[in-house]
């Protein structure tokens, strides 16, 4: 075996070396770190890590290789990968190729040998930063230098990059004439067409909606909202996605126009997509959640989801509005407390300007962070994690019901169907 | 939070001695409850019959009762302390069984004891294969196709539409005792036969064989809200065929792609609510077809496990702990995270590292036995290896094993039997990860092996890159290559020693660290010395690094310090300035060396911790409670090797290191650690040293005068001869080197003795022999103690049941003595004390004594804890091994105010030995100089008899009402069974002898009826027991027989589950307590906090 040198830069000038294990080349990026201990396919494919260098904490990555069934987009859309041990075997019974093979195939600069306790111990106290990864450039002042130049993600629309330029329908060919692997069950007899806004969404949100009963069609995420309601759409999703929320006014605003007239439900940058519209302001995290073990709790049936996660801004509660205090339990906890909501049980209930009152839904245990929110005068929720999973745990899959629930015209579609059983 | 306050008294109950799957891990699990249910303010009771446990310590518990736990003396409990719950998912199968017995016989009802953590139709869904079978169905989950059998017949019609192998598994058997793969319908016959008369229904069920499927366990968590987690997944290295127990296990799973990880998450969280798991800890077991991904479930536990505890110790989440506060009505997100202290502990740890189980076999102790692993558990403990990749870990584990081996091979000691080499990699046996690793070293491939064994390929990829790693490191040294065991390689790997060390760089040695290659394996590789390569490793700045298990992956920062060594960029681990002391734990449980020293190490940490140390744990035992990071104030989970506590000696720095409380295991580093300038706590090495060197002390005796029997070394056989004819027969007999599995034994004349060294023992001026007078017929005696180099405190005097030559481990014993006379207990004190003071212990020592003929001789001297600490504690109330801390740390027995020695207790404490014979069959069980048992119980009442029959029926030995019984004894008993055979007969046995025996007993007037041997035609004694004629067997070996007629009576007993004693004075004792057990009132229940006054 011989040792292809490898650098990582970050731009507080800490540096790894280690050995490449993808392609050639140099790659800017914000390096975040995930601890999912399966499914770095489905990370490498999951078009939110636009703009970011990921390093998986699990030390062995590439173990059971790579399947065509378990892409979450059209391709790889991460700047980079670094892993502890890469493996150079593929072993499992779907194996189609190696780790090597497909970062290859998707040109991926990728990097072992690291220590990534250490990076992701640097990550947890600095907070997420610019980085390069190189096997070209392996001066760490050089890189670094390069890093603290490059444009970070604040401020930045990466939608537009990952989404698909025109409409496509959900198990036929997408606008580039691609239909994924595996489409998951298609409905026979759709009951809801939904229109999904693309900002890099996950196939197996398509796939889970499609298992709901709905006929999915994708729509790029700069689509009117004219041209959405031509659709005649039951309901309409808003996606995950990459970058900062903030710089994505052109889909909020769509949003704006929508709700009210149609229900909406977002996952992750759709989360805070419905939040902005509603006033809310956005944060970036220090470190941001990314991994499949944060507990969030349905403030509306009192159980905690394990819940699967990849988010580096957070929206804040408290910014949306005054709380309602008889609405609220009665309590008058600050609304930006969610600590306090959480342990009272309690959901609260805030006013928004613009739409009326809005509930916190979901909080999580571990930071205490708005993990949901819906709507009380208009058809509409959202959660900030992912209850797709792919990867991650499925407790949360509910959440796709409550979107068909809440378009059949219930109200309690957060509570009714609380119980996450699954058995794929 | 949701506290639940209409209880206020809670019984919970232990898992009884150890025995072949159900060890330690019980311990730690049941300590966790009891502790953290008394911190709610519960009041707490416990029934568990072995005194070496941390639970039965009178502070664990409110109430603690070292009874047998079975319905009969748990309802004795019951109806004294009147508990408002029961517990019982936390003591094992033995506690479960327990429970569901009570729940049905009606006892929990009539006393309003409501069941907690499991209701009785759970664990009935958990256990019971058929309605399990059922529930699976209910919610979609496949199973492995089978079929219930009651009949030898409907066995064979079973197999034989399923197909060959078929898995056999009886019935509510623990460990799968009793089942085995049938890969012919003669092998089914034998298998059903067995299960059938071993289930407690006589039922069993066939299966269809799953063998050489994926296998993979989650460990569950869910709380009374439906709230539920996966604390960890945990993958076999072997293959399906092998019992979980016996397997390599790794954490996390490594071969699941995410779909299929969340297919089985799925799965597991469906059979916790559809079996009805209200609250706490389950296990579920998968097998997966390698080849079409077809996923069953094989069983789940709907209680604390051994794979539980191995989660619990490879993730940093204790899920016993919070099993209790589950099943007090707690639910997951009140209970704080122990080590992020922030976050709850409703979450899924995610770990960044990699984990690897060893189990640890006890084979060479049961020779005659298959070494085939199967579907029955017969390993008898585990090690356990943290490292950031498989084969760091695999390496750090297979040094861990305390066999002699420093790694996976690559270090001097590899024999493989050339012949059956693809035979042995076939085969799963404890040395087929020798012959994985041998075979990538011989060029083979990944995919042959694979083809061989069924171990994942990846799991083998893994190793053979470890295996490339030794290669690099052996092949570029010019002229060396790794060499073969013989004298030729030896000498090439002389003249190459300086070279190999100074070509190894940086990097490569830094490459074989990260692969868990060990110093030693180095030093083999390149023909060096370990300590040479530590010195060239640190000189090259190859240091290691320290990292914490932290539940998270690192992404939030961990306030419990629990750490393993790796070799990466940065170190975590922040040495505080406070003065620390080190312990070094006793390693993985192996017969001779169990619980009882992890029991002493716990204690010594915590005397410690109270003395103001900041104490310091290193062990690599999963199932104890010292790897508990609660017990110390820094866990380190690492082989105990010289390198590796070297390792942590160097980035902890310790006041001092104790290395007399965890056996042999931390004793044989003494002298290494000592030289390399660390401070060695209490007695020096030179003192233990002293007391193993026999020519040193003998002089010692001497000096003393103090009588010990005579003993001679041969270095030589004619030496051997001369010393025998010099000292005397019998002679015990104990090589140094041991081949073939045979270790001491005691010969009765020259004949037998130069046999025994011809066949089983080396002898040479390296390996030389020693001989003792054998004291046929003395009574045994052990003596625990504490030195503080200026006076003695004598802990507990014991007097053995078994006579001298029953290895002391195997004996019953009592404190009071209950036949010593006052001068000789005096004697045998005043001896203790000068040989501790004259040795200068300073800490626990144990001496052996033997009394014949009015005279007391010592045995052995062990300056250091022994097997009977955690039994003389219990039995006297005084902690010996905290004591020992103390005075190790400087303080003196005369400051302690302790109570006066050799008072009246006012009560008997017997404790007796718990045998493994079931799980090996071919072996013989009769008793001898070699310790074969794996755990102990104890029996406490106001006398001998009462606290005798306790101990037997702890164990499950049924002390019989009356019925057949069978005597068969060798002339040197014939005269002494005469008042054992007439006690029985008053008590109401009909008796049966062979001819030799029947007309010793009828001279005596003892009605007796005669039965044919088995060699002397049908129907015999064995056709007696097998039609169930026969209740107990009192059958007393001579001499080295084997496979002789007491061999199948012995086989036959234990298969058929006959009590069965093989020594005069056990059947006396026995006899004693059948009558106690049939008297009214001798066998109530005590706990240990009301010994003070005494039972009398």
């Amino acid at each position: 075996m011989t040792d292809r040198p490898a650098l990582l830069a970050l731009e507080d000038g800490t540096f790894f070396t280690g050995r490449a294990c993808g392609v050639m080349g140099e790659s800017i990026g914000e390096v975040v770190f995930n601890t999912s201990m399966t499914g770095y396919q489905e990370v490498l494919s999951d078009p939110s890590y636009a703009g970011q260098i990921v390093t998986m904490t699990m030390p062995h990555i590439g173990n059971y290789g790579v399947n065509g069934a378990d892409m979450e987009s059209r391709g790889v859309f991460a700047a980079g990968l670094v892993v502890r041990e890469m493996s150079e075997l593929a072993s499992n019974w779907r194996a189609e190729e190696t780790m090597e093979a497909f970062l290859e195939r998707h040109n991926v600069i990728a990097m072992e040998g690291v220590d990534t306790r250490r990076l992701t111990r640097h990550i947890r106290e600095a907070g997420a930063m610019r980085a390069v990864i190189s096997t070209e450039d392996l001066d760490p002042s050089s890189l670094a230098v390069k890093a603290a130049a490059s444009p970070g993600l604040v401020g930045r629309d990466l939608v537009a990059e990952v989404g698909v330029c025109e409409a496509y329908r959900w198990g036929s060919e997408d606008s580039e004439g691609r239909i994924p692997v595996d489409t998951g069950i298609l409905p026979v007899s759709p009951a809801y067409r939904v229109v999904a806004f693309d900002s890099g969404i996950k196939y197996n949100i398509c796939r889970n909606l499609a298992e709901a009963g709905c006929d999915v069609v994708v729509v790029p995420p700069d689509t009117p909202s004219a041209k959405v309601m031509e659709y005649e759409p039951d309901g309409v999703f808003l996606a995950n996605g990459p970058g900062d929320p903030a710089a994505v006014d052109y889909l909020y605003g769509t949003l704006r126009e929508l709700i009210g007239s149609v229900p909406v439900f977002g996952i992750c940058l759709g989360h805070q997509m419905l939040s902005l519209a509603v006033g809310c302001e956005t944060y970036k995290l220090k470190y941001g959640h990314r991994g499949g073990n944060q507990p969030v709790k349905n403030l509306l049936t009192g159980r905690v989801e394990i819940t699967s996660q990849n988010h580096g801004f957070c929206v804040d509660f408290g910014s949306i509005g005054p709380l309602i205090e008889e609405e609220s339990g009665g309590l008058d906890h600050d609304p930006a407390d969610i600590g306090a909501w959480a342990s009272a049980g309690v959901a609260p209930v805030v006013r928004s300007e613009r739409f009326g009152r809005v509930q916190l839904t979901h909080a999580n245990l571990n930071d205490m962070t708005t993990e949901g929110i819906r709507l009380l005068d208009a058809s509409a929720f959202s959660v900030q994690y992912h209850p797709e999973a792919a990867p991650g745990p499925q407790d949360s899959r509910y959440l796709f019901d409550a979107f068909t629930s809440m378009m059949d015209g219930r109200d309690d579609y957060l509570k009714e169907c609380g119980c996450p059983v699954v058995t794929t | 939070m949701s506290r639940r306050d209409d209880i206020a008294k809670i019984l919970v109950i232990g898992s009884g001695p150890i025995i072949i799957g159900q060890a330690c891990e019980f311990d730690y699990s049941g300590a966790q409850a009891c502790k953290v249910l008394r911190e709610d303010g519960y009041e707490v009771v416990l029934v568990n019959s072995n005194p070496a446990t941390i639970m039965t310590d009178p502070e664990l518990a409110h109430r603690t009762y070292v009874e047998p736990v079975t319905p009969e003396f748990v309802t004795k409990v019951i109806e004294r302390e009147r508990p408002q719950a029961l517990l019982p998912t936390l003591g094992g199968q033995t506690g479960l069984n327990c429970a569901v017995a009570l729940a049905e016989c009606g006892v929990l009802d009539e006393h309003r004891v409501e069941l907690i953590g499991a209701k009785l139709d759970v664990i009935k869904k958990g256990e019971d294969r058929k309605l399990f079978a059922e529930a699976m169905g209910r919610i979609g989950l496949d199973v492995p196709r089978s079929g219930y059998a009651y009949t030898l017949r409907e066995a064979e019609d079973l197999a034989r539409d399923l197909g060959f192998p078929a898995v056999v598994r009886p019935s509510f058997t623990l460990g799968g005792a009793g089942g085995g793969i049938a890969y012919n319908i003669e092998e089914l016959r034998d298998i059903v036969t067995g299960g059938l008369a071993l289930s407690p229904i006589g039922e069993v069920l066939i299966e269809e064989s799953v063998i050489g499927w994926k296998e993979f366990e989650m460990e569950v968590m869910r709380d009374r809200k439906d709230n539920s987690v996966i604390v960890c997944s945990i993958e076999n290295f072997d293959a399906m065929g092998v019992h979980t127990g016996d397997s390599i296990t790794v954490a996390p799973a490594q071969t699941l792609t995410d779909r299929e990880y969340q297919a089985m998450r799925n799965a597991s969280l469906d059979i916790m609510r559809e079996i009805g798991v209200e609250t706490g800890g389950s296990n579920v077991q998968f097998a997966v077809d390698p080849i079409t991904g077809r996923l069953v479930v094989i069983e789940m536990n709907p209680r604390v496990s051994r794979s539980s505890a191995l989660a619990s110790k490879a993730t940093g989440f204790p899920i016993a702990k919070f099993a209790a506060k589950l099943a007090v009505g707690y639910t997951l997100d009140e209970i704080p995270n122990d080590i992020t202290k922030k976050t709850p502990a409703c979450f899924e740890p995610s770990i960044d590292y990699t984990v690897v189980k060893v189990p640890r076999w006890a084979f060479e102790k049961f020779p005659g036995t298959d070494i085939t692993l199967t579907t029955k558990m017969k390993s008898v403990g585990e090690v356990m290896a943290i490292g950031r990749t498989f084969a760091e870990a695999l390496g750090k584990a297979m040094r861990s094993l305390e066999n002699g081996r420093a790694g996976l091979g690559a270090d001097g000691h590899d024999v493989f039997d050339e012949n059956k080499f693809d035979a042995m990699l076939a085969t799963p046996t404890e040395r087929r990860p020798y012959y994985i690793a041998e075979a990538f070293r011989r060029g083979r491939s990944v995919e042959e092996v694979h083809h061989l064994t069924h171990v994942d390929r990846w799991f083998l990829g893994q190793m053979r890159r470890a295996v490339e790693v030794e290669t690099e490191l052996a092949v570029e040294v010019e002229g060396a290559s790794p060499a073969k065991d013989g004298p030729d390689e030896a000498v090439v790997r002389t003249t190459v020693e300086v070279d190999g060390l100074s070509i190894l760089d940086a990097g490569r040695m830094r490459r074989a660290k990260q692969h868990g290659l060990s110093d030693p394996q180095i030093a083999y590789l390149i023909g060096s010395t370990e300590i040479e390569v530590r010195k060239r490793r640190l000189d090259l700045g190859v240091k290691p690094t320290f990292k914490a298990v932290d539940t998270c992956a690192a992404e939030f920062a961990a306030a419990t310090p629990y750490n393993y060594k790796t070799y990466e960029e940065e170190d975590e681990v922040v040495s505080s300035a406070k003065p620390k002391v080190m312990i070094l734990g006793a390693g993985p449980n192996r017969i001779g060396q169990g619980i009882e020293f992890d029991y002493c190490c716990v204690h010594a940490a915590y005397a410690f911790s109270d003395l103001g140390y900041e104490t310091i744990m290193v062990n690599c035992n999963p199932e104890t409670v010292s790897t508990d990071y609660d017990t110390s104030d820094r866990l380190y989970f690492e082989p105990l090797t010289f390198e590796d506590v070297m390792d942590i000696v160097e980035a902890e720095s310790p006041e001092g290191v104790v290395v007399t409380f965890g056996g042999q295991t931390p004793l044989k580093l003494a002298h290494a650690l000592e030289d390399a300038d660390v401070p060695i706590m209490g007695t020096s090495p030179e003192a233990i040293d002293l007391a193993e060197d026999r020519r040193r002390f003998a002089e010692v005796l001497e000096r003393l005068d103090i009588a010990s029997p005579a003993a001679g070394t041969a270095k030589t056989h004619s030496e051997a001869v001369e010393v025998a004819r010099r000292i005397g027969f019998p002679l015990l007999v104990r090589p140094s080197y041991v081949l073939g599995g045979r270790g001491m034994v005691i010969a009765y004349n020259e004949d037998y003795l130069e046999r025994y060294m011809a066949e089983a023992a080396e002898i040479s001026p390296e390996h030389p022999v020693l001989l003792d007078r054998f004291l046929e017929g003395a009574i045994e005696v052990d003596v625990d103690a504490v030195c503080d180099t200026e006076s003695v405190y004598v802990g507990g005097v014991m007097e053995h049941i078994e006579e001298a030559g029953i290895h002391s481990g195997d004996s019953a014993c009592c404190i009071p003595p209950f036949s010593l006379g006052e001068d000789t207990v005096e004697r045998i004190v005043g001896h203790t004390r000068a040989l501790a003071l004259e040795l200068g212990v300073c800490g626990l020592i144990n001496i052996q004594f033997a009394v014949k003929d009015q005279s007391v001789y010592v045995l052995e001297v062990n300056p250091r804890a022994s097997r009977t600490v955690p039994f003389v504690s219990k039995a006297t109330g005084v902690a010996l091994a905290k004591i020992a801390a103390e005075v190790m740390a400087g303080r003196k027995l005369v400051e302690m105010g302790l109570p006066p020695e050799g008072r009246d207790l006012g009560r008997f404490c017997v404790k007796e030995a718990v045998m493994p014979f079931g799980r090996f069959p071919g072996s013989d069980s009769v008793l001898g100089p070699e310790m074969k048992s794996t755990g102990e119980v104890m029996g406490v009442a106001a006398d001998f008899p009462a606290a005798y029959a306790k101990s037997q029926l702890a164990i499950d030995y049924s002390l019989p009402k009356g019925g057949a019984a069978f005597i068969s004894v060798c002339d040197r008993d014939k005269r002494a069974i005469m008042p054992v055979a007439k006690h029985l007969h008053t008590l109401g046995f009909e008796l049966l002898s062979t001819r030799g025996t029947a007309r010793t007993l009828r001279a005596a007037g003892v009605p007796v009826t005669e039965v044919l041997k088995v060699h002397e035609g049908r129907p015999n004694i064995v056709d007696a027991m097998k039609n169930g004629e026969v209740k107990l067997v009192i059958n007393t070996p001579f001499g080295q027989e084997t496979r002789s007629d007491g061999y199948h009576i012995r086989a036959a007993a234990i298969r058929y589950g006959i009590t069965n004693i093989t020594t005069l004075p056990a059947a006396n004792a026995v006899v004693h307590a059948i009558e106690a057990a049939c008297g009214d009132g001798r066998l109530e229940v005590v706990a240990l906090q009301d010994f003070g006054g005494g039972l009398k």
